[in-house]
């Protein structure tokens, strides 16, 4: 059964590995629902996070895949519940909708939302969250008018307790 | 880490001045190697004019065309074991290189190739000759990097000859700028020593090896599939003495042919599509399948889903991408086959599995009767391919470098051919299928072992791919005998189209210039034979000449290898006929 997956992959610093890896993807034909690359909290190891939704025997094994890559360092796949995860989206508003006072500005106000900033033509407001939590305030603000809108890639943080130091310490014993 | 390559190098090379171009000849002069296949052009002539110096050292063999290069350095790395190396320049010389890097990936080939790319102030201009190698190459290649100062090509070669013949072997691909090839650099080689991010080895796990064994204990009807792993490691004699001790029926997959003696009483043929009759039969009635060094091929299975179901299966593996991709394993040993096999024979007890072997000997008996015994002594006139292996055999005994290209040919050479003693001998483009592949690997393979008969073994479609590459065999005199089995069709795509396509024959049919008169052009001796009589003598003729030699050979226009496994059939439904 396909469920939602997040991949993290923690990597080397290398130009063009973000292609390497999504060439695993790509050559399976595989969607990527998102993909965030960032630092991680080791030096010079960097992490993608990647949301796809499959089934587990698949994902298992473009994991794996995914570490045969030379400077991959690890890769590990968890379902929603084993990690803990947010997305940020960013909206685009004509001011006048929340200056007409009552119901945009409520919206906004119930989705805990924050005014990022105010210019007399529009307003950009920020929403972190769950992607459905995104879009519900997307749907809700869609008939004030949205002059732009972005959501940003899934990022995760898993729960189990093993550290990316202890790995990498063991993976640096190996090879010396 | 830094601090700690720093502090303690095994051999402290002196420090010396010199351009990127003389550190790429001198970084592959460090990593021993003697023989590159190439061809220059713009982006790579400083290379080149470095090579000028070193002649003497470092030999370069000029091709016809960058894909033979890169055929060439397979053959050359798979009949020795080394790195192939082979080089390029930028933009269509690069993008020539990309068969023959895809073949390497999937058949596990150590090789480096080089190419020359534009200045790296150009890079994404569209310039002259750039094409964007690295991209196109990242699918096909283990590795890969763009290398844009001089000074980084010692750190870089090194680390591409590490990554390229450690854990399972594989191509990759060193992109250099012209301006770092022009550029100096205070040269001082290293060895690249491993890193965090590359586990070339796992580590050996006793508790799956014990686990394995006991299942090895207690079959009744065990069944070995070994691959080119047993090459790779060269563990041919460590799984001798494993197959030996518990007596047990091993099957090979066309990259691991000629690891074990053919006519080993324990051999017990070719596995796959058009494989023998009674490994793939029997691969749905053994109990326990153990497959080494091989990687599950649609090829070899069929369809997946009646694929020894029966069974336990243990998987020897180096690569951990590969357990449990295909067919699922009850027990996966990672590591190299070597060192496994070694750790499993001591662990499994002496044993007998006669009647389980008697069950083979009755369907080779039924595949002889049905399928073999026709093809080797045919009782028509045309000449079957079979019996130019036959006559092969005989008159080499086993002791020779066997190359082919692809197709029915490469089928019926498999099938038959023999090998005695004889490791790193059956070179063939096995996972990729790539025509055109035997021509130039021959000639790699003889350089690999200029002491060793080597055949290359071709059809006449596939001959005419890279039969430019006779130009490399004029120029370097290298000695190989070449065998063209002309049937005057592209016959493997013939054969499906009169199984499966209503004999519709598209394009198919070949029709062909005089061989004859081409090669001779090229001024090696030729031979055709077109009756029986004749070819005994002209193998003779072939394998006693002192240079090159064409063979040409014509035979049954539509014959049929078999048997055959049809696609989407279980193994256990080959047909005979």
């Amino acid at each position: 059964m396909k469920k939602r997956y997040t991949i993290s992959v923690f990597t080397e610093d290398m130009v063009g590995l973000l292609n390497r890896v999504t060439i695993v993807f790509t050559r399976r034909k595989i969607n990527i629902e998102s993909i965030a690359a960032s630092d991680s909290e080791v030096q010079n190891i960097h992490r993608y996070t990647i949301v796809i939704n499959e089934t587990e025997d698949l994902v298992k094994k473009v994991t794996l895949q995914l570490e045969k890559q030379v400077e991959v360092i690890k890769a590990v796949y968890h379902l929603d519940e084993e990690i803990i995860y947010q997305e940020i989206a960013l909206f685009k508003v004509p001011t006048n909708i929340l200056m007409q006072g009552g119901e945009a500005e409520h919206i906004v106000r119930s989705h805990h939302a924050r005014v990022l900033s105010v210019e007399s033509e529009f307003t950009v407001i920020e929403k972190t969250g769950h992607k459905e939590e995104t879009q519900h305030l997307f749907d809700e603000l869609a008939p004030f008018g949205i002059l732009e809108f972005v959501r940003s890639g899934r990022v995760a943080i898993t729960k189990p307790m093993r550290t990316l130091t202890s790995i990498v310490n063991e993976l640096e014993n190996t090879y010396k | 880490m830094e601090a700690l390559k720093k502090e303690k190098q095994p051999h402290v090379s002196i420090q010396k001045t010199m351009s990127g171009a003389q550190a790429v000849v001198q970084s592959l002069i460090k990593e021993g190697v003697d023989l590159i296949f190439g061809y220059p052009g713009g982006a790579i002539m400083p290379v080149y004019d470095a090579l000028y110096d070193v002649e003497d050292e470092l030999k370069h063999i000029l091709v016809r065309h960058e894909q033979g290069a890169t055929h060439a350095a397979q053959g050359y790395a798979r009949a020795s074991g080394k790195v192939g190396v082979c080089i390029a320049t930028s933009g269509p010389g690069a993008t020539n290189l990309i068969t023959g890097i895809a073949d390497a990936q999937i058949d596990s080939t150590p090789m480096v190739c080089i190419t020359g790319q534009v200045a790296s102030g150009l890079l994404g201009t569209d310039a002259f000759q750039e094409t964007d190698v690295i991209g196109i190459s990242m699918p096909v290649t283990k590795w890969n990097y763009q290398v844009t100062r001089a000074e980084e090509i010692p750190d870089a070669l090194a680390k591409a000859f590490y990554i390229a013949r450690s854990g399972k072997p594989g191509p990759v691909l060193v992109d250099i700028t012209k301006d770092a090839q022009f550029g100096n650099l205070t040269f001082n080689y290293n060895p690249f020593k491993g890193m965090r991010s590359y586990v070339p080895r796992p580590r050996l796990d006793i508790l799956k090896v014990k686990a394995a064994a006991a299942l090895i204990n207690n079959a009744k009807r065990p069944l070995v599939l070994f691959g080119q792993g047993i090459i790779l490691s060269e563990a041919e004699s460590e799984f001798k003495t494993f197959i030996e001790k518990a007596e047990l029926p091993s099957a090979w997959t066309i990259m691991g042919l000629s690891a074990l003696d053919t006519d080993h009483y324990l051999n017990v043929g070719m596995l796959g599509m058009h494989g023998n009759y009674a490994p793939n039969k029997l691969t749905n009635e053994c109990d326990v399948l153990i497959a080494i060094g091989m990687r599950f091929d649609d090829r070899i299975t069929g369809d997946l889903s009646r694929y020894a179901t029966q069974a336990k299966v243990i998987h020897l593996e180096i690569d951990p991408a590969e357990v449990d991709k295909n067919v699922k394993t009850d027990v996966a040993i990672l590591g190299d086959a070597k060192e496994s096999l070694l750790a499993l024979t001591e662990c499994i007890e002496p044993n007998q599995h006669k009647a389980w072997l008697d069950e083979f000997r009755k369907l080779e008996f039924e595949e002889y009767e049905g399928v073999i015994k026709e093809e080797l002594n045919p009782s028509v006139d045309e000449l079957s391919m079979g019996e130019v292996i036959r006559s092969i055999n005989d008159q080499t005994a086993g002791d020779a470098i066997v190359v082919t290209d692809v197709g029915q040919h490469q089928m019926v050479t498999c099938r038959y051919a023999q090998f005695k003693n004889s490791t790193k001998s059956m070179i063939t483009s096995g996972g990729l299928g790539t025509m055109g592949f035997c021509l130039p690997a021959a000639i790699g393979a003889k350089m690999a072992k200029p002491q060793k008969q080597v055949i290359a073994i071709i059809g006449d479609g596939g001959f005419q791919m890279t039969l430019q590459e006779l130009g490399t065999i004029f120029q370097t005199k290298i000695p190989v005998k070449i065998v063209v089995l002309n049937n005057e069709f592209l016959g493997m795509v013939r054969q499906w189209q009169e199984l499966f396509f209503e004999k519709r024959y598209a394009s198919t049919t070949m029709v062909n210039p005089d061989f004859q008169q081409i090669v001779a052009g090229y001024g090696i001796e030729t031979k055709k034979v077109t009756e029986r009589k004749a070819l005994n003598d002209a193998v003779g003729k072939m394998l006693t000449h002192e240079g090159a030699f064409f063979l040409e050979v014509r035979v049954a226009k539509e014959n049929n290898v078999f048997p055959m496994v049809p696609t989407g059939a279980s193994v256990s439904e080959i047909r005979l006929k």
